[in-house]
């Protein structure tokens, strides 16, 4: 695969080939999975075999089924929150950067005063109050994620805004949606679809975290964080069961970042940019 | 090979790594004492040359052939080592921007005595008398106590010789100096180009002056060569190459730096109406201090009215007060004798369209990612509700207007020149169909020959379309050329207004002479005459 005349190196080659086949079973995921996601097939965390070829969990479910669900969940959250936190992080992030100082000055310091809590402990109150509901999960997430796309989306923002280009549109009367959605963002696409792809991964992961934690995706959905909670006990016995969602998170999360760090590589500085060195 | 040869390059070629040629077969050599100028304009290959005299080439590149021979040794063959213990103790580098050069967190004399020090030269109390000697020799103030200093401590002009210090202390036999004057004012350039060719000849080095400015070349090169896309044009003894020039390009070259201080000047537009006046205009930034002070001049139709001064003299706040992106504290600005709002945000979309401005970097003036379609379109689009094929079509007619090709509608500014881009800054500002034009130093990023083609462009229009300019400028030689009138400022203050044929002729006042005085000129003896002149003085 080429991206800008640019040929993806063999690490990224591997993270593209994870994340189709990921994307693959995420979609198709119903009518490839042997059995139904809540279905008791075997007993608790029976031997593979011919009929379940990863073996059962602890409630004797087809830990393939269950994983192959469970990208669904797992991954459609991940992707849904990141959209949604982008989209939060980079309006506002570029209204601070161009709305003038009082704009900048509330929505830093608001910020500011999320970024001092940390992040699980705020997530936990949350899902606590509203209860741990997917839609809940998603939003609660993203607002949380947002604070970080704000923080660099305002970066941007402000070293594109000082260039001369801005600064004849604002001249010519433009309005600010104008100036953002013209000036400032084609020029910073570049750092942020690469930001986009680690915090898809961050967020993949704090899901899994949290339905380890039990305040996540709520039984009987599959997810692979949760898999491995339910799982945990079967490694005193020495059985892999827990093995398998840890590595499809593990797999994923490498992918994801062998792809970023080869967008990286092409060009993630904001355009423009160069012109000023 | 004789004794006197320090630096010999033969057939240097030096190539990008997708093999585009950036410097093809240029033959170099260097006398002890001897100073040679690399002339050429950007994109020449000058200072890829001058980083190929110390066998090393930028990320990107690499050196594909040829040989680099100092003081005998042959630097291609040689390991990587053996070439990092020549540089900076055999041949050393002086770059054009001195402020991006040192570290901040170092003081003066410990990054000058860092070299000497490393390659063995001579131990730290040896570096440091002899820092203090280089201190001496570049005239540095409290040359004592300089050393302690940090870069951002000390003025432009003063880093710039420390930088000097820093590149003799090993006793280097050959000094690169790239552009080392080219950031600085006039008045200081003349000072560091002085103290420069006097330290030079006080300790026999020999030297690679890399400049685009003919006359500044002209003080300190005993031989030039004229460069061009990568290969050498003309090579000869310097007062051969400046009073003839055999090659063409060379020949342009010289006739355009010579017009420039000799072209007649333009007369002011009689009883033509005032476009913009600016009256006891105040103003500056959050300090307190004021950038501009009481300032009032007046611009009438088809007029060039053009405001000079060295970096730091408001020139550049005034054109940002009449824009409207700095509001005055006091005075008021008035466009065809309406009042304007101080502000940007409070002015009505028809003054924004009559008031448009050209700014110095056509390189970050242009957004990276619009079309020429999209960018000259947009003021079309907005100002006056053109849509779809009418404004495409006018969008070509300004294309016209300014010199580009029609079908560059579609490309981006990636693909263009500096100058071509300059052009399509031009065509984005008369979409506007403007009144009054700011120029901010629209001429002082690009090369010399095409700074002209712009210059003519601008006059061109101002005849077609009755154009009123204000124009931004540090460079004497561009005034001449454009401004009906000229405003000199210093210090925030306009010291003296005029007609330019009365600004440029005597009385002058003391710092407008001092101005015109400090413009080298393509003589060879021209920097000892103004230097025998200041010492009688």
């Amino acid at each position: 695969m080429t991206l800008f005349g640019h040929k993806a190196p063999l690490t990224a080659q591997f993270g593209l080939a994870i994340v189709a086949i990921d994307l693959l079973v995420a979609v198709f995921g119903p009518w490839l999975a042997p059995y139904g996601q809540s279905q008791s097939v075997g007993d608790t965390w029976g031997a593979p075999s011919a009929q379940m070829l990863l073996g059962a969990d602890q409630i004797g479910r087809d830990m393939l089924t269950r994983l192959i669900y469970g990208a669904r969940t797992t991954i459609g959250i991940a992707a849904c929150t990141t959209i949604l936190s982008f989209f939060i992080g980079i309006t506002l992030g570029f209204t601070a950067a161009v709305g003038g100082a009082w704009a900048d000055i509330l929505l830093s310091r608001l910020v500011d005063i999320m970024l001092s809590i940390p992040q699980l402990i705020l997530a936990l109150i949350i899902l606590g109050v509203f209860g741990s509901s997917i839609p809940v999960l998603i939003v609660t997430i993203a607002v949380l994620d947002s604070t970080r796309v704000f923080r660099l989306a305002r970066a941007l923002g402000k070293n594109l805004t000082v260039l001369e280009f801005v600064e004849v549109a604002r001249m010519r009367g433009e309005g600010m949606w104008w100036v953002i959605s013209k000036e400032i963002l084609p020029n910073a696409m570049a750092p942020l679809v690469s930001e986009f792809g680690l915090r898809f991964c961050f967020n993949f992961l704090f899901v899994a975290t949290l339905s380890f934690l039990g305040i996540g995706v709520q039984p009987p959905y599959a997810d692979w964080g949760g898999m491995v909670r339910e799982n945990a006990a079967a490694i005193n016995f020495g059985l892999l069961a827990p093995l398998y969602p840890a590595i499809a998170i593990a797999l994923l999360t490498v992918a994801v970042n062998l792809i970023v760090d080869w967008l990286l590589s092409i060009d993630a500085r904001p355009s423009g940019a160069q012109a000023e060195m | 090979m004789s004794d006197d040869l320090v630096l010999h390059l033969e057939g240097l070629r030096i190539e990008t790594i997708k093999g585009v040629v950036l410097v093809d077969n240029v033959d170099v050599t260097l006398k002890r004492g001897e100073i040679l100028g690399l002339i050429g304009e950007s994109g020449a290959g000058k200072s890829t040359i001058g980083l190929g005299a110390m066998a090393y080439a930028r990320a990107g590149c690499r050196i594909t052939g040829g040989t680099i021979n100092i003081n005998g040794t042959e630097l291609r063959a040689s390991t990587a080592i053996q070439r990092r213990n020549f540089r900076g103790k055999s041949i050393a580098y002086i770059a054009q921007s001195a402020a991006a050069s040192f570290n901040p967190a170092m003081t003066l004399m410990d990054q000058v005595c860092e070299a000497p020090v490393i390659h063995g030269v001579m131990t730290r109390p040896e570096a440091e008398a002899y820092a203090l000697r280089l201190f001496r020799t570049l005239q540095l103030p409290n040359p004592d106590t300089f050393g302690a200093r940090y870069p951002h401590e000390v003025s432009g002009g003063q880093l710039q010789r420390a930088m000097a210090a820093m590149a003799m202390s090993c006793r280097p036999d050959i000094i690169v100096l790239d552009e080392p004057t080219t950031a600085l004012d006039v008045t200081t350039q003349i000072e560091v180009l002085a103290l420069l060719r006097d330290l030079i000849r006080e300790f026999g080095t020999a030297g690679l002056y890399i400049t685009h400015d003919l006359a500044v070349v002209a003080q300190i090169a005993n031989r030039i060569m004229v460069l061009r896309h990568g290969k050498m044009v003309e090579v000869g003894d310097a007062r051969q190459v400046l009073e003839h020039p055999h090659t063409p390009y060379a020949t342009a070259l010289v006739n355009e730096r010579r017009e420039a201080t000799h072209v007649p000047l333009i007369n002011p537009p009689e009883g033509a109406p005032v476009v913009l006046s600016v009256t006891n205009v105040e103003a500056g930034y959050r300090t307190g201090m004021p950038a501009v002070k009481n300032v009032t001049v007046t611009i009438a139709r088809g007029e060039t009215l053009a405001v000079v001064g060295e970096s730091g003299s408001g020139k550049s706040s005034l054109a940002r007060v009449v824009a409207g992106l700095l509001p005055q504290w006091r005075g008021e600005v008035k466009l065809m004798g309406q009042t304007l709002a101080p502000s940007l945000a409070q002015r009505p979309r028809d003054v924004l369209r009559r008031l448009q401005m050209v700014h110095q970097m056509p390189d970050v003036a242009l957004n990276p990612r619009q079309t020429l379609e999209e960018i000259i379109g947009r003021p079309v689009a907005f100002f006056f509700g053109r849509s779809g094929k009418t404004n495409k079509e006018r969008v070509r007619e300004l294309l016209r207007q300014v010199g580009l090709p029609q079908d560059f509608a579609t490309r981006r500014p990636g693909q263009l020149s500096g100058g071509q881009k300059q052009r399509v800054c031009i065509a984005r500002a008369l979409a506007a169909e403007p009144d009054v034009i700011i120029c901010d130093e629209p001429t002082s990023a690009l090369d010399p020959l095409v700074a002209e083609e712009v210059l003519k462009l601008l006059r061109r229009l101002q005849d077609e379309l009755g154009l009123a300019y204000m124009f931004i400028t540090h460079d004497l030689g561009t005034v001449r050329r454009i401004a009906h009138r000229t405003a000199v400022m210093l210090k925030g203050e306009i010291i003296a207004q005029g007609a330019t044929a009365d600004i440029f002729s005597p009385p002058f006042h003391p710092y407008t002479e001092k101005l015109i005085a400090s413009v080298p000129e393509m003589d060879t003896t021209w920097l000892d005459q103004v230097l025998a002149e200041r010492a009688v003085a």
